[in-house]
C-alpha cells in the first residue's frame, strides 16, 4: 500500500519540542481484526452488546492481576516530565501521544468507576464516563504507542505507559475490538508456527537456498539446519530473518559464527518464530501459549541450549519472561543462561579468541548503532548491568574500523523507538510510523553530517523493516540499515573445517 | 470546652484516622496485587541491596526527574525538601519533652526559612502548570487545587509570624489530643486556617495523586531486581494457567 498523503515532518538539526495540536492524529486507527481471528484467540468477534460493563469488569480484573496497572493509575502526579519524551508526540504533536496524555485516557475512566472522588466529583478530578467516543480514542491512541518504555525511564514514579497500553488492548480485545495486524499474526503462529505463515517445506527450501548462496560466496559449506535432533543449540529467530532484507544477512552471519566455532545447532519448524505478539496485545495467556512452542521444540529436539536471533521484543519476552512463562528449563545445560542472545554467544566467542576478524572487510561502511527499545529498556545481556548496551557495540568495534554513536540523549536507555514497534508495523499505520521515526532520523542525520556515517546497525527485525521504509521516506537510502550479524558475517575469517 | 476546640479536636482524630488507615489500606492493596512479570527499567540492579540504593536515590534526589525535566525537578525538590524541614520544626508541638534535636537552633531556623523555599517551589510548579502548554493540557482542576491548598498551608503558616498565637496553649491542645486529655485550642483566625487546611490535606491524601508517595515504592519498574533468567517469577493467578 502506498503511503497516503500527509504532511512530511522536517528533519531539523536539533530536535525541538513542538506546541501541541489537539486530535492531530485521532484519525489514525489500525484496521480492526475480523471475527475469525478474534475467536481463534479466545475473544468475541465484534463489539459485544454490554461492552461497557464487560470492559469495566475486565479493567477490575486486570487491576487485581497487575500491580503495575493499579499503582501507575494511582501514582501519576501529572507533573508533565514525560510529555516531551515520546517519539510519537514529537512526530505528531498530538497531546494524546504524550505518555501522560495516553495514560489519562484510561486513567480518567478508572477514576470515574474505581475511585471515590471520581464517583462523586468527576469534573474535579478529570474523570469521564466510558462512552463510545472514549472507546474510539482508546483504539486510536493505544495503537499509537509502541510500548517502547522511553517514558518509563524518565518518569519520577517509573510509570510505564506500555503497561497501560497493554492493559487497554487486552480490555478492548475482551469486548471484541481487536487489531487486525497483531491478532492475525498470532493466529498464524498458533496454526503454522511463524508470523509469516511459512510452512515447514517452504522453510526447508529457503534454508537450502541460503546454504547455496553462502557456498557461492565463501566456498564453504555453512549449514542452516532445520529440525536436527540432538543438536546442542536451538536457534529461535524472527521469521523475517528467513527472507527479508537486511534481516537475512543477519541469519547468514549467525550460521557463519556457529560454523566457525564448531557449534552444533538447529532451527525448529515448530518454533520457527521468535516474535511473540502476545506481549503487544497485553495477553499473558496468548504470550504464554506462544512461548510454550519454544519449550516444546527444545524438548522435542533434545537440545542443550536455547539461543535467540536478532529481535527486540522477542528478546524481551525471552530474557525477561520466558523462564516465568515456560520454565523451568532444568533440562538444559546449566552452564549457560536460558535463553541466550546471539550477541552473547558471539561476544563470548570473541572473548575466547575463537573468532578472528578482518575488519577491513567492512571498510566500505561507517557504522552507527540503533539501540532497539526492547533490548535497551526491557532486557539485558551478559551478566553485568548495561551489558545490553556494551555487548553489541563491542561486537561492532571488533568487526569494523569505523564506529560512531549517535547523540547521548538518543541512545542506550534513552534510545528513540524506530516508530514501528509494539504491533504497529503495519501499512495501515504508515503515517504514524513515518512521523514516529522522526527523532531517530534526526539523530541519524547528525552523525551522517558530522562523521560521514553510512550505515546503521540494529538487532531487531521490526526496527530493520521499519527503517527500510523510514530511511527512504526521509531521503536516506533504504539499504543503510543493516543487521549487526551482517557485519560479523562479512568480517569473520573462515577456514575450511574439512581441510 | 469551646465549640472550635470540639470541632478541631474531632476533625484531628478523623483526619488522622483517614490518613493512616487510608494509606495503610492502599499499601496493603499494592502489596497484595501480584506483579506477574519482571519489568525493571535500566540500569536495573541485580540485587535487593541495589534496589534499595536505587529507591533511596529516587526518593532523596528525584534522580529520574532530574534527568527528564530540570525545572520541575528544581521546584519539586525544593518543595519536598522544605516540607521535610518544616515537618521537623513542627515536631516541637507534638513531642513532650521536645526531642533534643528538634530544639536545636539550626533545625528551628531551617524549618522557618523552609516556608519561603516551599513557596518558591510551589509557585514554580504552579507557573509551569499554567504556562507550559503540554502541562496545562494534562492538568485537571484538582491538580491546581492541590497546589493552591499547599500554598495556602505554607502561606498561613508563614503569616503566623505576624499574627502570632499562644504557642503554649497550642501545644497543650496537641499533646492533649495525643494523650486523650483535651485542652482548649486558641481560636486565632490564622491558626485555625492553617490547621484547617492541613486537616483537609490529610483527608484527601489517600484518595488523590498524593498516593505517589507510597506508590513509588511499589513501582515494578523501579523496585524489581533484574534476575529474570535466574529464577521464575510467577504469580499465583498465572500458575493456574499451567495446570
Ligand atoms: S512523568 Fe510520570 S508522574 Fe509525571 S506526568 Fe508523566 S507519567 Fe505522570
Ligand atoms: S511507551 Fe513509548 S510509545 Fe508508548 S507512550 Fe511511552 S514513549 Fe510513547
Amino acid at each position: 500500500m502506498a503511503v497516503k498523503e500527509f504532511e512530511k515532518p522536517e528533519l531539523k538539526e536539533y530536535s525541538d519540542v513542538p506546541l501541541l495540536e489537539k486530535k492531530a492524529t485521532a484519525h489514525l486507527a489500525p484496521f480492526k481484526s475480523k471475527e475469525e481471528f478474534q475467536s481463534s484467540l479466545g475473544y468475541p468477534g465484534e463489539l459485544v452488546d454490554n461492552w461497557q460493563d464487560a470492559a469495566l469488569d475486565k479493567m477490575g480484573d486486570l487491576l487485581k492481576k497487575y500491580r503495575s496497572l493499579r499503582v501507575y493509575l494511582d501514582s501519576c502526579i501529572q507533573c508533565g516530565a514525560c510529555t516531551d519524551k515520546c517519539h510519537y508526540y514529537l512526530g505528531t504533536k498530538d497531546p494524546s501521544n504524550m505518555p501522560v496524555g495516553r495514560q489519562n485516557l484510561l486513567r480518567s475512566v478508572y477514576r470515574r468507576y474505581f475511585t471515590l472522588p471520581g464517583k462523586y466529583f468527576p469534573k474535579l478530578v478529570g474523570a469521564v464516563d466510558l462512552t463510545k467516543e472514549v472507546l474510539d480514542d482508546w483504539y486510536s491512541y493505544y495503537h499509537q504507542c509502541s510500548q517502547c518504555r522511553r517514558c518509563a525511564v524518565f518518569c519520577p514514579m517509573g510509570i510505564d505507559t506500555a503497561e497501560i497500553s497493554m492493559a487497554a488492548r487486552e480490555i478492548m480485545d475482551s469486548v471484541g475490538v481487536g487489531q487486525k495486524y497483531c491478532n492475525e499474526i498470532i493466529g498464524k503462529v498458533h496454526k503454522i508456527g511463524n508470523n509469516l505463515g511459512l510452512p515447514e517445506p517452504a522453510l526447508a527450501d529457503t534454508l537450502e537456498g541460503l546454504e547455496e548462496d553462502v557456498k557461492d560466496e565463501t566456498d564453504i559449506d555453512v549449514k542452516y539446519p532445520l529440525d536436527q535432533k540432538d543438536s546442542d543449540i536451538l536457534l529461535v529467530t524472527p521469521s523475517a530473518d528467513f527472507f527479508a532484507e537486511p534481516h537475512v544477512d543477519g541469519l547468514i552471519g549467525y550460521g557463519k559464527v556457529f560454523h566457525q566455532a564448531g557449534l552444533s545447532w538447529t532451527l525448529s519448524s515448530h518454533a520457527s518464530e521468535a516474535a511473540n505478539f502476545g506481549m503487544f496485545i497485553g495477553s499473558y495467556a496468548n504470550m504464554r501459549k506462544l512461548a510454550m512452542r519454544i519449550r516444546e521444540a527444545a524438548l522435542d529436539l533434545n537440545v542443550k541450549r536455547i539461543v535467540f536471533g536478532e529481535c527486540g521484543h522477542a528478546w524481551r519476552v525471552a530474557y525477561s519472561f520466558l523462564n516465568t512463562l515456560a520454565g523451568p528449563f532444568d533440562f538444559l545445560d546449566p552452564k549457560y543462561p536460558v535463553p541466550q542472545h546471539i550477541c552473547e554467544v558471539t561476544y563470548d566467542l570473541i572473548q575466547k579468541n575463537v573468532l578472528q576478524f578482518d575488519k577491513s572487510a567492512n571498510d566500505d561502511m561507517v557504522v552507527t548503532y540503533h539501540d532497539s527499545c526492547n533490548v535497551a529498556r526491557a532486557s539485558n545481556m551478559g551478566d553485568v548491568i548495561g551489558g545490553q548496551f556494551t555487548i553489541p557495540r563491542d561486537i561492532i568495534k571488533a568487526t569494523t574500523n569505523h564506529f560512531y554513536d549517535m547523540d547521548e540523549s538518543t541512545i542506550k536507555e534513552k534510545t528513540f523507538c524506530c516508530g514501528g514497534g509494539g504491533g504497529l508495523l503495519t501499512d495501515d499505520l504508515m503515517e504514524l510510523r513515518m512521523k514516529g521515526a522522526l527523532p531517530r532520523m534526526e539523530a541519524l542525520k547528525r552523525v551522517v553530517d558530522d562523521y560521514g556515517v553510512t550505515h546503521m546497525a540494529a538487532i531487531c527485525a521490526i526496527c530493520k523493516s521499519q527503517f527500510s521504509k523510514a530511511l527512504g521516506y526521509y531521503g536516506f537510502e533504504i539499504d543503510q540499515i543493516i543487521s549487526l550479524h551482517q557485519l560479523v558475517g562479512n568480517a569473520l575469517i573462515m577456514n575450511k573445517k574439512e581441510l | 470546652m469551646s465549640l472550635v476546640t470540639i470541632i478541631y479536636g474531632s476533625l484531628f482524630y478523623f483526619a488522622t484516622l483517614i490518613l493512616f488507615a487510608g494509606i495503610a489500606y492502599r499499601i496493603y492493596e499494592y502489596a497484595t496485587i501480584p506483579a506477574p512479570l519482571k519489568i525493571p527499567t535500566p540500569p536495573a540492579p541485580k540485587t535487593k541491596r541495589g534496589v534499595a540504593v536505587r529507591l533511596f536515590r529516587e526518593v532523596v534526589f528525584f534522580e529520574s526527574l532530574f534527568h527528564s525535566a530540570k525545572w520541575t525537578w528544581l521546584f519539586g525538590w525544593l518543595f519536598h525538601f522544605a516540607l521535610l524541614l518544616a515537618f521537623f520544626r513542627h515536631l516541637r508541638y507534638a513531642t513532650d519533652p521536645v526531642w533534643f534535636w528538634v530544639s536545636w537552633e539550626i533545625v528551628q531556623a531551617a524549618g522557618h526559612y523552609a516556608a519561603y523555599m516551599m513557596l518558591l517551589g510551589l509557585i514554580g510548579l504552579l507557573v509551569r502548570r499554567i504556562f507550559v502548554d503540554r502541562v496545562r493540557h494534562i492538568s485537571a482542576p484538582s491538580d491546581y487545587l492541590i497546589l493552591i491548598l499547599i500554598i495556602g498551608i505554607a502561606l498561613s503558616g508563614l503569616m503566623m509570624k505576624w499574627y502570632p498565637t499562644d504557642i503554649f496553649a497550642l501545644k497543650q491542645f496537641i499533646i492533649g489530643l495525643i494523650y486523650f486529655s483535651w485542652s482548649e485550642l486558641p481560636s486565632d483566625f490564622m491558626l485555625l486556617l492553617h490547621l484547617g487546611l492541613v486537616l483537609l490535606l490529610m483527608i484527601i491524601f489517600p484518595y488523590s495523586k498524593l498516593l505517589h508517595a507510597p506508590g513509588l515504592f511499589f513501582s515494578p519498574t523501579r523496585n524489581q531486581t533484574d534476575t529474570a533468567r535466574d529464577s521464575r517469577h510467577i504469580a499465583d493467578w498465572a500458575r493456574k494457567l499451567e495446570s
